[in-house]
């Protein structure tokens, strides 16, 4: 088969940085082609080339072995070249039909043909598979609804290439496999597709052929995936060999640190009991939706409690809002850390002094040196990769945030009970080691750790014992020398007659 | 544009930059600008805007918003008048000011952080209750002051420079401090780099916002009297308008409406900006009407730049 879309030697420098060198490759018609990664790697550039939104230094896209020079992303359109981001466009507020067509409504003089709006639509919809309503609302669509939503569009504009960026990162299992099967269809349409991702099981499901790119150089091409090995991807990505990314091991396990006692709240009706002991790495794992992060929030403080008491060594504590509980010795880093997590704008340093200044400040007033020594001492114990403390906090990579926000923590110094919802999202293969190394050593030296992913290989990978959650409630708890994919899998899927008995109240 | 020349434009200090340039030119080319008397004048005539967009950067820093300025500046300025005759002590008087001031600030922050009231809708409503309560406390009229040792708050002079510059100067001072040295002004940029994110580091943001309001609704009062004892009497259509050339001002000094950015400097540079502008008009003759149009597109071109400025420092990669 002929290649359909070839990079030749793309190169792309922006001040101070060499996002991409000398790039080339090629993709077949008709394949779905995976490009992984870390951040910071050059995916984000290529894809941004490719799409137009940027033009490269040198070098030359080729499509169907014409030569493209386009300025503008309307060029890379007209070619038939579509990018579809994490943040997706739709306008929320218009009908499915009328986001596909938005910027061209079929119609005379103005006045909308509606007719031909929802039929044309209808029939794109059932022809490639897609199970929406063309007159609903996007704004009442779930992600993973208006993902497809978004693929269609670039269906009806006839694109010839697709690439994807990170396209499950908020779908659940059930949706990716919806988006999965999409994907094959528009393969076999003759559709190319270039795939980006940090998962490795999406790569290898999906995948015909994979580019992997490091610091912004051309680290490896496989024209055949089904030829190459999980270790050997990551030791690519890496540069060096990582066989174990977990590196967990066992830790002396002390008495009951965090003690839940029948908490419930608006988002989680049914009340929830655990307990976890000091220097134990405790996984909750369950489908997104099992209310695995509302338990968190409500431990928290975040959102407010209706019932149930929560104990730290013993003793119960008011820990009914944030400040409250971080006094009394429980943190969160929240799952979505973007909108939860980090303060735009603001440096490292005054992200990670945010909550522990109060300990040295005198009347308020600040002590800008022990700040600064603060955010040092931090940068350089969770390895912060940044040129200065006073780097804007947004510039950072994911991995590197997620340290700050740690750091944050850390720096409070009486913390028991750290909760940490997804952990890595969004975080590469290399900084997700480092994350994990941090949790073990804060595990070592004796705080409980609550970890909650929606990654089972993670939760499986660091967790002494999991917790399922299911619907609401805790459906299994597994002890880390039972645990088994199936069985914990099992256990998060919801029952199809629904009667799945809860066993909170023997998780003691 | 040689690049060297963007970059000092565009840079951090750039709006330093074009005002040190501006006022060069003007002292240059306008006469009488550069005199003693003509420069006390020009601060004279910015110490209500100087004083309020103090605590309005604050407001903004945290993603807020407050039109009810001028309305506490005409309310509590009448309410140290009228408490000062009624009582016959300018002490009684100033404190009532004061403590009305901050009681109308103190109630839209319970409203807006409280019940997550809109702040534009629910200072909308102030502004007009509040400017009720000063034309119905004074049934519309000028109420003169008594006793005349009230003009002295502003007639007085120390080392030759009236009393209301220094406080002023004060002022800028002591919000400087307040907004980079202090958990209050971190608080703030991070409320308005991302409330959120800022609540669950475990800040309190409900009450950091109450007490924000609280201060402008103080610092109000405390613009009021001066200005009253300015034009010698309380006035209720005082100080019309003022809460738009204080966001002006503030917004061309950098702070961003969408809060998380602002520095003291700015705002004592956007508010000189607006003196300047005004005060070369009048001393050019210009007629009052195109004051108007000047100083709207003053605030254009002051926005356009720092669109200019956050284009050229988006990151990249």
């Amino acid at each position: 088969m002929q290649d359909f879309l070839e990079f030749t030697s793309i190169s792309k420098g922006y001040p101070g940085v060499q996002a991409l060198s000398d790039v080339s490759f090629s993709v077949r018609k008709g394949a779905v082609h995976g490009l992984m990664g870390e951040n910071g790697a050059g995916k984000s550039t290529l894809i941004r080339v490719l799409s137009g939104d940027q033009a490269a230094d040198t070098g030359e896209i080729r499509i169907d072995g014409r030569p493209q020079h386009y300025r503008s992303v309307r060029d890379a359109f007209d070619a038939g070249v579509i990018v579809i981001h994490q943040e997706l466009q739709l306008v929320p507020e218009l009908t499915v039909a009328e986001n596909l067509w938005l910027g061209r409504f079929p119609g005379r003089a103005g006045v909308i043909d509606r007719r031909q709006l929802i039929r044309v639509v209808s029939e794109r919809l059932a022809e490639i598979g897609i199970d929406v309503d063309p007159g609903a609302k996007v704004a009442s669509l779930s992600i993973g609804e208006r993902q497809m939503v978004e693929i269609a569009k670039a269906v009806m504009l006839d694109a010839r290439v697709i690439a994807l960026d990170e396209p499950t990162s908020s779908l659940s299992s059930r949706e990716s496999e919806i988006l999965f099967s999409l994907i094959d269809r528009l393969r076999s349409n003759g559709t190319v597709i270039l795939y980006v991702s940090h998962r490795l099981d999406e790569i290898f499901r999906l995948c015909d052929s994979l580019t992997v790119l490091r610091d912004g150089r051309l680290a490896a091409h496989h024209p055949d995936v089904s030829k190459v090995t999980r270790d050997q991807i990551i030791a690519e990505m890496v540069g060096r060999e990582i066989s174990n990314i977990w590196g967990w091991r066992a830790r002396p396990l002390g008495d009951a640190r965090l003690t839940v006692e029948g908490v419930s709240g608006a988002a989680l009706p049914h009340p929830i009991s655990f307990t976890a002991r000091s220097g134990e790495i405790l996984g909750f794992f369950g489908l997104i939706g099992a209310g695995r992060s509302e338990m968190a929030r409500l431990l928290y403080g975040a959102d407010s409690r209706r019932q149930g008491t929560v104990l730290v060594d013993g003793v119960a504590v008011r820990a009914d809002s944030p400040p409250h509980s971080i006094r009394a010795g429980i943190v969160l880093c929240p799952e979505d850390r973007k909108f939860d997590g980090i303060v735009h704008g603001r440096s490292i340093e005054e992200n990670m002094a945010i909550s522990s200044r109060r300990h040295f400040s005198r009347f308020g007033i600040l002590d800008r040196g022990k700040e600064a020594e603060l955010a040092e001492r931090f940068i350089a114990k969770l390895r912060v990769r940044t040129p200065s403390r006073h780097q804007d906090i947004v510039n950072l990579s994911g991995g590197n945030q997620q340290k700050v926000i740690l750091g944050r923590w850390l720096s409070e110094e009486g913390i028991k009970v750290l909760l940490i919802d997804e952990p890595t999202r969004g975080i590469d293969v290399g900084a997700k080691s480092e994350i994990y190394e941090i949790l073990y050593e804060l595990a070592a030296q004796g705080m409980a750790i609550v970890v909650i992913s929606s990654e089972l290989p993670e939760v499986m990978g660091i967790a002494d014992r999991i917790l399922v959650m299911c619907e609401g409630l805790i459906a299994a708890e597994v002890a880390r020398e039972d645990f088994d994919e199936h069985r914990i899998l099992t256990a998060a899927l919801p029952d199809a007659s629904g009667t799945k008995a809860p066993i909170s109240e023997q998780v003691r | 544009m040689t690049t060297s020349l963007k970059k000092l434009l565009l840079g951090e200090q750039g709006l330093v930059v074009i005002f040190a340039a501006a006022f060069l030119v003007v002292s240059l080319t306008v006469p009488n600008f550069l005199t003693e008397r003509n420069m006390l004048g020009l601060l004279q005539s910015v110490v209500t805007i100087g004083l309020v967009a103090c605590t309005m950067m604050f407001c903004l820093a945290s993603r807020d918003f407050d039109l009810s300025v001028g309305s506490t500046v005409a309310f509590s300025g009448m309410v140290a008048v009228m408490a000062s005759n009624a009582t016959g002590s300018i002490v009684l008087g100033l404190l009532a000011a004061l403590a009305c001031g901050t009681a109308v600030g103190m109630a839209n922050g319970v409203v807006i952080a409280r019940f997550r009231i809109n702040a534009l809708i629910t200072t909308l409503a102030t502004m007009q209750i509040v400017r009720g309560f000063a034309l119905i406390a004074s049934d519309g009229r000028a109420v003169g002051i008594n006793d005349p040792v009230f003009y002295q708050l502003s007639l007085s002079k120390f080392l030759s420079v009236p009393t209301p510059i220094w406080v002023m100067a004060f002022f800028f001072v002591v919000f400087g401090f307040l907004l980079n040295r202090t958990v209050f002004g971190k608080n703030t940029l991070a409320i308005g780099g991302n409330p959120e994110a800022s609540r669950l580091a475990g800040v309190d943001v409900a009450r950091m916002r109450i007490w924000i309001f609280a201060l402008q609704g103080l610092v109000c009062a405390v613009a009021g009297i001066l200005l009253a004892s300015r034009i010698t009497s309380g006035q209720p259509n005082a100080a019309t308008g003022l809460e738009l050339s204080v966001i002006s001002a503030c917004v061309l000094g950098g702070v961003s409406l969408a809060g998380g950015r602002a520095t003291m400097t700015g705002v004592v540079v956007g508010v000189l900006i607006m003196g300047i502008a005004e005060n070369v008009m009048n001393l050019l003759n210009i007629q009052a009407f195109y004051q108007y149009v000047v100083r709207g597109l003053i605030l254009l071109i002051a926005v356009l730049l720092d669109n200019l400025r956050s284009v050229a420092g988006r990151p990249r990669g």
